[in-house]
Order: structure tokens, then C-alpha cells, then sequence
């Protein structure tokens, strides 16, 4: 079908997309000073210029820039990431024991939020005005003015050390040795306040554009023609207007899948979730160029990912787009 | 032919309060009858369309039914709860809308949407629905039904979704057909093909037809019984010809000599001057878009020669997507052409950069068909008028002081001056338009169908303002329209334009009289009531 065509040419542009990101990242990167080789040899003490220069050829830093990228590219292309030099090992190895559990966290607070956000902007806009719409309308202006790390900070004290009814940190409690199903709950558990944290600003976002949206479709012709055949308030909106109402929250949704991403280093710092944010941010802190890069290459082709997901959805709810 | 179906008694609509009047309808009678078609008729804000929703209980939020009665099937409808009236919906009663694109989901297929109204009222299974949809389809006489069914309402033309909905509308063979001005948003052909289609599903199924419109030759075409409503009061009501050949009220009598003629009125023959405005061969073609689009250009221009004669007025008539708006845009630059020449005052301005274009802008100036759009919300009328003269270089306080001429000139009282857009009616608000336009003393203006948004009243005036105008300034006009009607009283010569290109230019009278091109022989005779139109004697005015 040519709705399908049209997905598969959005598949083959996100090859040159990542391709860009790639080249992109390489330079940003060396734009900022100091090298692993300077904090390596900042960090031992006793560090000579020579011992720094050594540390640089060996981690092939003294090459020029250019063969840096033709070597890092090519690499690149048979998923070689390098090697972080700071951690001792492979790139790759560091970033897929980290991927899991971010992808954990940002695909249940992403999903939770759309679900969550679309069903409570719908009941706002059935209950316009009434006290049901002001209860939902105030608190999702307190969850979309509230800075993640603060909730995140206030969930760990009143759920934590007060009421001590969730763990405050971490994937999952190592030391009870759990399998299977109560290693699925204990990591349960240890998600809630993280995915709460990260999500909760995105759900208010999207109950609010939901509820404009559903608002916006009462008014349209085809509710009233809808009501002229007989069919019931009930089915027109859930037959007719949630899915005409829910295309914007979708389109949204996509475009702030990278905002997701960059949330997630806050709230794994806060929650010492062991995921790609706070792996990022060590990276940050020590130079280590190559894992970073491997990083980002990886959260972009996330987002990208990502993108195409909601894009597919889009061309399987909407019959009008096409080439 | 005389089973009522519908009666509307003493019907009361209240408008909700800060509204222009208390009442969008007060004390309507109607009776409507098995097998005949009642025309509800009035200009904009008549209250004839809320009358219409009123029956099915369509009503906006805060608009409600405040007195009277709706009988129907011996019961009162204005007493029923929404559920009851879900029941009659669709089944009993049925309902056509203006705008088809609007009034279908968007996101459902045709087919779906025509079986919902099964699903709803009968006990039909999927099979039986799809089948029944099929015939659906094929009575509306639409081509391969099957398709259509699977098709969206983006995949038809505007005429085709109009036949989906009137499918919808008769799934079920109801007693009732409320169509709201069903036919106002499609080109004449298509109106005349629905027209006939309504007609014949009526007649064949012996309908109860409640048809709303603006136009009188509609009414002429379908009526057997008119009612005029004017400011939510029935003015006057009986059968067709009555109404339409012996008028009783004022208003009707009114309504009905501003209607067009459809014939050439009596105008001094002049020289013809000289060309102000040419395009030879003029080319535009929109490409499909994309890296990987493939072929099928639209050509929105193929190869057009045109000249426009000082003191001349030209219309360009054609339907949707004919190519006559984008000439016109062409002509005045507002669009940049792919080959061809556009010629002003014997010089070329085809290929001068905006900037300088700038000087040849002020000789040609534009009057927009949307009143309501084309003027920006927040600024003062006298600087809506004197703007254009300021950014040319006019001394401000005497662009000012001359945009209150050009009120006068008009027809508008100076003080409009110090006031916004939107206290303005949508006849007031053209005029304004026109006066912007007059501002820069243009030698040529053109009009994009300046009056199709205006009530018929209201469109008469503004076509005299504008004849008068151009022969006291000498001007010359390009009028872009899809009404012949109107063409044939303002124009002096009319170029019938279809896919782009001209396939006939002559005068008024000969076009009219003598129509060549089988294309300008099927737009007269779509004209909605063209052999009433022409028995009407001109002395009517």
C-alpha cells in the first residue's frame, strides 16, 4: 500500500539522519577541552608531560583529527564503539549492561504518561467545568510545574523514609538473591517513584493537550453528524472523536522523545538507577570521549527509533497520510 | 400527496442572552408533507439552519427550544430525551450537511461510516450491512460502489462525498430529509447533479424533504413549497410558483430582484482601449513534492493568452480548480509563473525581483473573496486604507485624511474611520476592502470572487459599488468567479477557463447568446434555476 511506502521511505531516511548525528557528535565533542588522557594523569598524582603524551599515543589521541574520524567512523559502521579506557573495557559492553534498564524506565514512564494522559484529558473534557475538570486541571498544573528532581526528592521522603513502603534506590535488591517472578516484583517496586518521577510532567502535558483536543473535535461537523444517525454520546466519543483527538498528543509524544532521554539523567542520579543517564554523566565528568560518544549514538538512535514507532502509528490511525 | 409528516407549531428558538436578538426563531409553522420538498429560504443569521437542527434536537450548547411544538409521528419531538431522539435519528429522520468533507470522519472509510447507521437502528449482521452498503452506493449512483465503500472521504471529490452522505442519510428509508444547504459548498455541475439526484430520491421513495438554502434558483429547481424567513420570522410560505412569480412581502420581493439574471443587461458599447494587462502563454505547474514523488504535476496553468483593455472589465469564470484564480494571481505577480510572459503597460514584469516589482504593486490591487479574513483584526480602518499609500510614500495625515474620502466613495460613513473590523457587516467589511484597494489608485483591480461570500441583497450592492466605481476611476477590472449569473451583469467580456486553459473568450452577449464550447454550454445549464431565472422580467428591479 502507498501509506506503507511512504513509511519505508522514512526508514531509509533515518539511515543518513543517524549517519549525520554520528559525524555531528564526533566534533562537537572536541570542542570542549581536556582529553581522558588529562584526567587520567590528573588523577594518578604524579603525572609528567611525558607520562600525559604517552597515555595520548597509546589511547591514539596524538593522531590527527581527521584519521581520528575516519577511524572512528569506520568502526562505527561494524558497531565497534571503542574502548573506554577510563572503565577498562568496550564501549558497547558498558552501554548494553546499562541499556536495560533505561529502556525499562523510559518506555514505562513514556508509555504510563500517553495512556494515563489521554484517559484523564478525556474525562476533563467530558466533565468541561465541572469539579472532576478542576480537579484534573489543578493537578496537572502542579505536576508541569514541579522539577523532576524535587519530586523525585519528596517521592524518596515520603514514600521511603516516612511510610518506608518503597525502596529508595536502585534496579533491585542483589543481596535477597531473588528469581523470577519476585525478582520481576522487587525490580516492580524499585520502579514506581523513578517512572512516577520522570513521567509524571509528561502525563500533565498530555492530559492537557488531550483535553484541548477533545474540546476542539466536539465542535466538529462530523459529531453532529454522527448525533444525526443516532449514535449514542458514549460511541461518538469513543467511535469518532478519541482518535481524531488523539493524533496531536501522538505527534507530541514523538517529538519529545529525546526530552525523555535527557530527563532520565536526573532522575537515575536521584534514584541511582543504574541506566545510560547516569553512565553519561560519569562519562561527562571523565573525559571519556568514546564512551560519550558511544553514548549519544546510541540515545540518538533511540530517538530515532522512537520516532519511527510514532510515525507508524500516525500512517496506521491516519488513512490521509501518504506520499 | 397529502400525509403530513413534520408539523413545526409556533416553534420559539431562544438565543442564549447577549446574542444580536432574543429569539433565533420565533413562532414557525411548517408543515411538511410526504412525497414534497419544503425550501426554508433566508439570508445569513435568518435562523433558517438552527429551525432545521431544532427537529432533530441538534442544537448548539446554550441555543434551546423555548415554545411550540415539532410534531412527528404523533409525538412532540421538542418532549423526547436525547435517547429517544437517538432512536429516531438516522432511522426516521435523516440529515444532510453543508460541507461533506467536514461532515465525514476524516480517520473512518465511506463504508463504514454508511453501515454505522445499520449497525445503530437494525439487527444486520457485517455481511448483510456491507451488502446493503454496496447498494447504497450504487442507488446515489456512485461508480464501482465496492471502492468507495473501502475508500476515505479525502480519496473522493467534494460531489462524491456529497452522494456518501445522502446515502448515509436514506440507509433507511426515512419519512424525513433534513438537508441543510447541502449543495452551497460544490461547483455548479455538481450542484445541478446532486439538485437531480435529491429530486429523484425523493420522488422514487416518497420523502418528506426539509431542504434549507440561500438561493433562489435552488428553490426554483426542487421546490414544491417555499417558506421565507427573515430575522427568525416566516415572512411568507406557499407553493412555488406563487411565491416565486407573485410575491407578496416586501422582503421576498426584495430578495428576489436582487437575485442575478441570468441575461446580459443593456450597456453602452464603448472602444476598446488599449491593454493594460496581457499574459501570453502563461505556464504553472505544481510538481508533487518530495525526493522520491514521482511524475504527476498538476498544471494549474497551461499555456494562457490573455489581454485585459483599459476601462474593460474581464471575468474568468470556471469551478474549482480551474485555473482561474491562480491566473489571476499569476497576472498580478502574487505568483511566479514557470514560462510565459506576464506584460503590464507594455513593459514585461515576469521576471522583477520583489523589490522591483515594488513600484508596479500599487498599479494593480486586489479585492479577496473572504471579508472576514482578508482584513487584519486589529487595526483601524483608517489604517487598514491609509497603510498601502504609507508604505509608497504618501505624507501619513493626508493618506489618513484621504481614506475618509474613499469611505464616502464607498458608501460608508467617514466615521467608520476610528473604528475595527470586526463591528462591521461582511457587505461593510467588502466595502472596506474596496476602499483599501482604491487607496493606491490602481489602474487595475482584481477581484476574487468578491461577492460569493456575501447574502444575495448584499452581493447586488456590492456588484453596483464596484461597476460604478471602475467607470467613474476609468479602471480596468480582472473578476474571477464561479457564478455566470454574476459574470454576465458585471463583465464585458468572459473567459470560460476549464484545466487550466481559456476555452472561450467573447463577449457577455456572445457567450451568453451563442456559447461555443460544449464546457460553457454545461455551466449555463447547471445555473440553479436558469429557465425561471430568464422568464423573470428584468423590470423586476
Amino acid at each position: 500500500m502507498r501509506r506503507w511506502r511512504y513509511f519505508g521511505y522514512r526508514l531509509l531516511f533515518a539511515l543518513p539522519v543517524v549517519f549525520g548525528i554520528l559525524v555531528l557528535n564526533f566534533f562537537l565533542i572536541r570542542l570542549a577541552p581536556g582529553d581522558a588522557a588529562s584526567v587520567l594523569a590528573g588523577e594518578s598524582g604524579a603525572a609528567s608531560p611525558e607520562y600525559t603524551e604517552l597515555l595520548r599515543q597509546k589511547f591514539g589521541l596524538d593522531r590527527p583529527v581527521i584519521e581520528q574520524f575516519f577511524l572512528y567512523i569506520a568502526n562505527a559502521l561494524r558497531f565497534d564503539l571503542g574502548f573506554s579506557f577510563r572503565n577498562d573495557a568496550p564501549v558497547s559492553e558498558l552501554i548494553l549492561a546499562r541499556l536495560g534498564p533505561t529502556l525499562l524506565l523510559m518506555l514505562a514512564a513514556f508509555s504510563l504518561a500517553v495512556a494515563f494522559g489521554t484517559l484523564l484529558g478525556v474525562l476533563a473534557a467530558v466533565a468541561r467545568n465541572s469539579w472532576r475538570d478542576a480537579v484534573i486541571s489543578v493537578a496537572t498544573l502542579i505536576c508541569y510545574a514541579t522539577p523532576v528532581f524535587w519530586l523525585g526528592l519528596m517521592l524518596i521522603v515520603v514514600f521511603s523514609v516516612n511510610l518506608a513502603w518503597l525502596p529508595t534506590s536502585g534496579f533491585e535488591d542483589i543481596g535477597q538473591g531473588y528469581e523470577g517472578w519476585e525478582r520481576g516484583v522487587d525490580i516492580a517496586r524499585h520502579m514506581v517513584m523513578p517512572v512516577a518521577a520522570l513521567g509524571l510532567f509528561y502525563l500533565a502535558l498530555y492530559t492537557r493537550v488531550m483535553r484541548a483536543s477533545m474540546l476542539e473535535q466536539t465542535g466538529m461537523d462530523y459529531v453532529v453528524t454522527a448525533r444525526a444517525k443516532g449514535q449514542s454520546e458514549g460511541r461518538i466519543m469513543l467511535g469518532h472523536m478519541l482518535r481524531n483527538a488523539f493524533l496531536p498528543v501522538l505527534t507530541m509524544a514523538g517529538v519529545q522523545a529525546g526530552n525523555l532521554i535527557g530527563g532520565s539523567v536526573v532522575v537515575e542520579t536521584v534514584f541511582g538507577w543504574p541506566g545510560i543517564g547516569t553512565l553519561a554523566f560519569n562519562a561527562l565528568q571523565s573525559r571519556d570521549l568514546n564512551l560519550l560518544l558511544g553514548i549519544f549514538f546510541i540515545s540518538a538512535c533511540l530517538v530515532v527509533a522512537i520516532n519511527l514507532i510514532v510515525e507508524a502509528l500516525t500512517i496506521a490511525l491516519d488513512p490521509r497520510i501518504q506520499a | 400527496m397529502s400525509d403530513v409528516v413534520l408539523t413545526l407549531d409556533n416553534l420559539t428558538i431562544g438565543l442564549p442572552k447577549g446574542a444580536d436578538r432574543a429569539a433565533a426563531v420565533s413562532g414557525l409553522n411548517l408543515t411538511l408533507r410526504a412525497g414534497e420538498v419544503t425550501c426554508l429560504i433566508g439570508e445569513s443569521g435568518s435562523g433558517k439552519s438552527l429551525a432545521a437542527r431544532a427537529i432533530l434536537g441538534l442544537l448548539p450548547p446554550r441555543v434551546t427550544v423555548t415554545g411550540g411544538a415539532i410534531a412527528f409521528d404523533g409525538q412532540d419531538l421538542t418532549r423526547l430525551t436525547q435517547k429517544q431522539l437517538a432512536r429516531i435519528r438516522g432511522d426516521r429522520i435523516g440529515m444532510i450537511f453543508q460541507e461533506p468533507m467536514t461532515a465525514l470522519n476524516p480517520l473512518h472509510s465511506i463504508g463504514r461510516q454508511i453501515g454505522e447507521v445499520l449497525a445503530i437502528h437494525t439487527a444486520m449482521g457485517a455481511t448483510a450491512r456491507r451488502a446493503r452498503v454496496e447498494k447504497l452506493l450504487a442507488d446515489v449512483h456512485l461508480p464501482e460502489p465496492s471502492r468507495i465503500a473501502r475508500s476515505y472521504p479525502h480519496q473522493l471529490s467534494g460531489g462524491q462525498r456529497q452522494r456518501a452522505m445522502i446515502a448515509m442519510a436514506l440507509a433507511l428509508d426515512p419519512k424525513l430529509l433534513i438537508a441543510d444547504e447541502p449543495t452551497t459548498a460544490l461547483d455548479v455541475t455538481t450542484q445541478a447533479q446532486i439538485l437531480r439526484l435529491i429530486h429523484e430520491l425523493q420522488r422514487e421513495h416518497g420523502t418528506a424533504v426539509l431542504f434549507i438554502t440561500h438561493d433562489f434558483g435552488v428553490v426554483a429547481d426542487i421546490a414544491d413549497q417555499v417558506a421565507v424567513l427573515r430575522q427568525g420570522e416566516m415572512v411568507e410560505s406557499g407553493p412555488r410558483d406563487a411565491v416565486l412569480n407573485a410575491p407578496q412581502h416586501p422582503y421576498t420581493k426584495a430578495l428576489l430582484a436582487a437575485v442575478p439574471r441570468l441575461a446580459v443587461p443593456v450597456r453602452p458599447v464603448e472602444a476598446q482601449g488599449l491593454v493594460v494587462l496581457e499574459s501570453i502563454g502563461a505556464r504553472k505547474s505544481y510538481a508533487a513534492k518530495g525526493w522520491f514523488a514521482r511524475g504527476r504535476a498538476t498544471r494549474a496553468l497551461d499555456g494562457v493568452d490573455v489581454q485585459l483593455h483599459r476601462g474593460e472589465t474581464l471575468g474568468l469564470v470556471g469551478e474549482s480548480g480551474s485555473g482561474k484564480s491562480t491566473l489571476a494571481r499569476a497576472m498580478t505577480r502574487l505568483l511566479a509563473i514557470d514560462s510565459g510572459e506576464i506584460i503590464l503597460n507594455g513593459e514585461s514584469i515576469t521576471q522583477l525581483t520583489t523589490k522591483a516589482l515594488r513600484p508596479y504593486r500599487q498599479k494593480i490591487q486586489m479585492i479577496f473573496q473572504d471579508p472576514y479574513a482578508s482584513l487584519d483584526p486589529r487595526q483601524r480602518i483608517v489604517d487598514v486604507i491609509a497603510e498601502g499609500p504609507i508604505i509608497h510614500g504618501a505624507v501619513p495625515a493626508e493618506a489618513r485624511l484621504r481614506a475618509r474620502d474613499l469611505l464616502r466613495l464607498v458608501g460608508l460613513d467617514p466615521s467608520a474611520a476610528e473604528r475595527f473590523p470586526h463591528e462591521f457587516s461582511g457587505g461593510q467589511r467588502q466595502r472596506i476592502g474596496i476602499a483599501r484597494a482604491l487607496a493606491l489608485q490602481p489602474e487595475v483591480l482584481v477581484a476574487d470572487e468578491p461577492v460569493s461570500a456575501l447574502d444575495v441583497s448584499v452581493q447586488a450592492q456590492v456588484l453596483d459599488l464596484l461597476a460604478d466605481i471602475k467607470a467613474k476611476l476609468g479602471l480596468s477590472m480582472l473578476f474571477v468567479t464561479h457564478d455566470l449569473r454574476v459574470a454576465l451583469q458585471i463583465c464585458d467580456r468572459i473567459a470560460v477557463m476549464q484545466h487550466g486553459a481559456i476555452v472561450e473568450l467573447g463577449t457577455a452577449t456572445a457567450i451568453f447568446t451563442a456559447p461555443r464550447h460544449p464546457y460553457t454550454k454545461a455551466l449555463f445549464a447547471a445555473v440553479p434555476g436558469a429557465s425561471w431565472n430568464q422568464s423573470i422580467p428584468a423590470a423586476a428591479e
